[in-house]
C-alpha cells in the first residue's frame, strides 16, 4: 500500500534554538529542517533568528544569511538568485517553491518554515535527491527528433506554430509541481509527473518535431501518463506560473484524438 | 528512496523505463469520460423514475418499469453506473495498493463486482418490466 506515515528514521524530533544574533534590530524566525545522513539521529527542526535589516528581502537570502553568520553547515542549492536555475526549489511555509522569488515578508504569522520538496529521498537538510525526477524528463527524449535531412539553415516555423509552445517551454525544472502532485508521491517510479509530462507536450506540440506518434506512443499508459487526476496541486506550485495539469489535459486530449 | 530503488544497481534511466509503455488506458479515460457525460442526462429521469416506484407494490412497479423508454432510461442507467464505478474504483486501486498480487487480486475483485451489481439490477429490471 501507498506509505501514508513516515518511516520512522524520517520522524522528526526537536530541534535546537540558535542564539539570536547581538544588536539586530529587527529579527525574523526561520524553522529549518535539518538532516545529516553522517550523524544516524533522526531529521529535526532547527530554529534560527536572522537580522532582516542585514540581509537581502528574500527567503533565499535568509538562509545564505545564517549560513554566513550563524550556521555553515546548514545546506541547501542556490545558484541564480533569480528564478532561473530552479536549483533553490524548496517547501516555504507548506508550499512547494524557489526561495530566491518568495520574499520572506510574504510569509505571514511568525516564523518562516522551510522544509525540503516533499516526498524525495533527501541527500542533507534541504537537498533533495532528484535523480528520478531528472531521468524522467531523459526518458521523455526532450530534443527535437526528425527523420527529413537537417536543412542547411535553421528548422523553420511559423509564429503561430511557436506561439503553441509559450507556457511551456518557460519550465526550469526546479520539481516544485511534481512534488507536490499526490499521485506523483504514491506512484512517483512510474507515473512521470507533471514536470516530465509538460516538457512531454512542448516536444508533442513542436511543428518542427516528426516523431509525435512515437512521443505519444510512449506515453499512453495507465502510470506514466494517467495517473494524473487534474489534482491541479502543480499549476498552484509552479514558480514561473505555469499550469502543468492543462499541458497533461492537452496529451490525453491527443490520445483520444488519434482513436476517434 | 524506496528499499528496492536502493538496492537495485539498475540505472535511473533503465528504471523509469521499465517495462515500457502499456499503450494503453486512453480507453478507460474516455469510457470513463462518456458514462460520466451518460450518467449526468440520466440522472434526472432515473430519479424521476424512482420517486414514481416510491411507495409502490411489485404489481405497481412493473407496470411502469413495463414502459419501453423507462426500463430503457433505468438500464442505461445501471450499464453507465456500473461501468464508471468499476473504472473509478481501479484507478482507485492502482493509486494506492502498490503489491503486485494484492493489486491483481483487488482488480479482479473489482470486476467480479461491478459486472456481479450489473447483471444483478438488468436481471430485476427485464424480470419487473417483462413481467416474467
Amino acid at each position: 500500500m501507498a506509505e501514508f506515515a513516515l518511516p520512522k528514521n524520517s520522524q522528526i524530533t526537536g530541534g535546537k534554538t540558535w542564539p539570536k544574533p547581538a544588536g539586530a534590530t529587527e529579527l525574523r524566525e526561520f524553522r529549518v529542517y535539518r538532516w545529516n545522513p553522517d550523524d544516524g539521529k533522526n531529521p529535526s527542526v532547527d530554529t534560527y533568528y536572522v537580522d532582516v535589516n542585514d540581509c537581502g528581502p528574500m527567503v533565499l537570502d535568509g538562509l545564505i544569511w545564517i549560513k554566513n553568520h550563524i550556521d555553515p553547515s546548514l545546506t541547501f542549492r542556490r545558484s541564480c538568485r533569480e528564478g532561473v536555475c530552479g536549483s533553490c526549489a524548496m517547501n516555504i511555509d507548506g508550499q512547494n517553491t524557489l526561495a530566491c522569488t518568495r520574499s520572506m515578508h510574504d510569509v505571514k504569522d511568525g516564523a518562516v518554515k522551510i522544509n525540503p520538496l516533499p516526498h524525495q529521498p533527501v541527500v542533507k537538510d534541504l537537498v533533495p535527491d532528484l535523480t528520478n525526477f531528472y531521468a524522467q524528463y531523459a526518458s521523455i527524449e526532450p530534443w527535437l527528433k526528425t527523420t527529413t535531412p537537417t536543412p542547411q539553415k535553421e528548422w523553420k516555423q511559423t509564429h503561430e506554430d511557436r506561439e503553441k509552445l509559450d507556457g511551456l517551454y518557460e519550465c526550469i525544472l526546479c520539481a516544485c509541481c511534481s512534488t507536490s502532485c499526490p499521485s506523483y508521491w504514491w506512484n512517483s517510479e512510474r507515473y512521470l509527473g507533471p514536470a516530465a509530462l509538460l516538457q512531454a507536450t512542448r516536444w508533442v506540440k513542436d511543428s518542427r518535431d516528426e516523431a509525435t506518434g512515437e512521443r505519444l506512443d510512449n506515453l499512453e499508459d495507465p502510470f506514466r501518463l494517467y495517473r494524473c487526476h487534474t489534482i491541479m496541486n502543480c499549476a498552484k506550485a509552479c514558480p514561473k506560473g505555469l499550469n502543468p495539469a492543462e499541458a497533461i489535459a492537452e496529451l490525453k486530449l491527443k490520445l483520444v484524438e488519434r482513436q476517434i | 528512496m524506496s528499499n528496492a530503488r536502493a538496492k537495485s544497481m539498475r540505472t535511473p534511466l533503465g528504471r523509469v523505463r521499465n517495462l515500457g509503455a502499456a499503450h494503453s488506458g486512453t480507453g478507460d479515460f474516455w469510457r470513463q469520460r462518456i458514462t460520466a457525460v451518460a450518467m449526468t442526462l440520466l440522472i434526472v429521469p432515473v430519479v424521476v423514475v424512482v420517486i414514481m416506484l416510491l411507495g409502490r407494490n411489485q404489481a405497481g412497479a412493473a407496470q411502469i418499469l413495463g414502459s419501453l423508454p423507462i426500463a430503457l432510461i433505468m438500464l442505461l442507467f445501471v450499464v453507465a453506473s456500473c461501468w464508471h464505478m468499476k473504472i473509478g474504483m481501479q484507478v482507485i486501486i492502482e493509486d494506492y495498493v502498490h503489491t503486485e498480487s494484492l493489486k491483481l487480486i483487488a482488480i479482479m475483485a473489482n470486476n467480479f463486482f461491478a459486472v456481479t451489481v450489473a447483471i444483478a439490477s438488468i436481471y430485476a429490471l427485464i424480470k419487473l418490466s417483462t413481467g416474467v
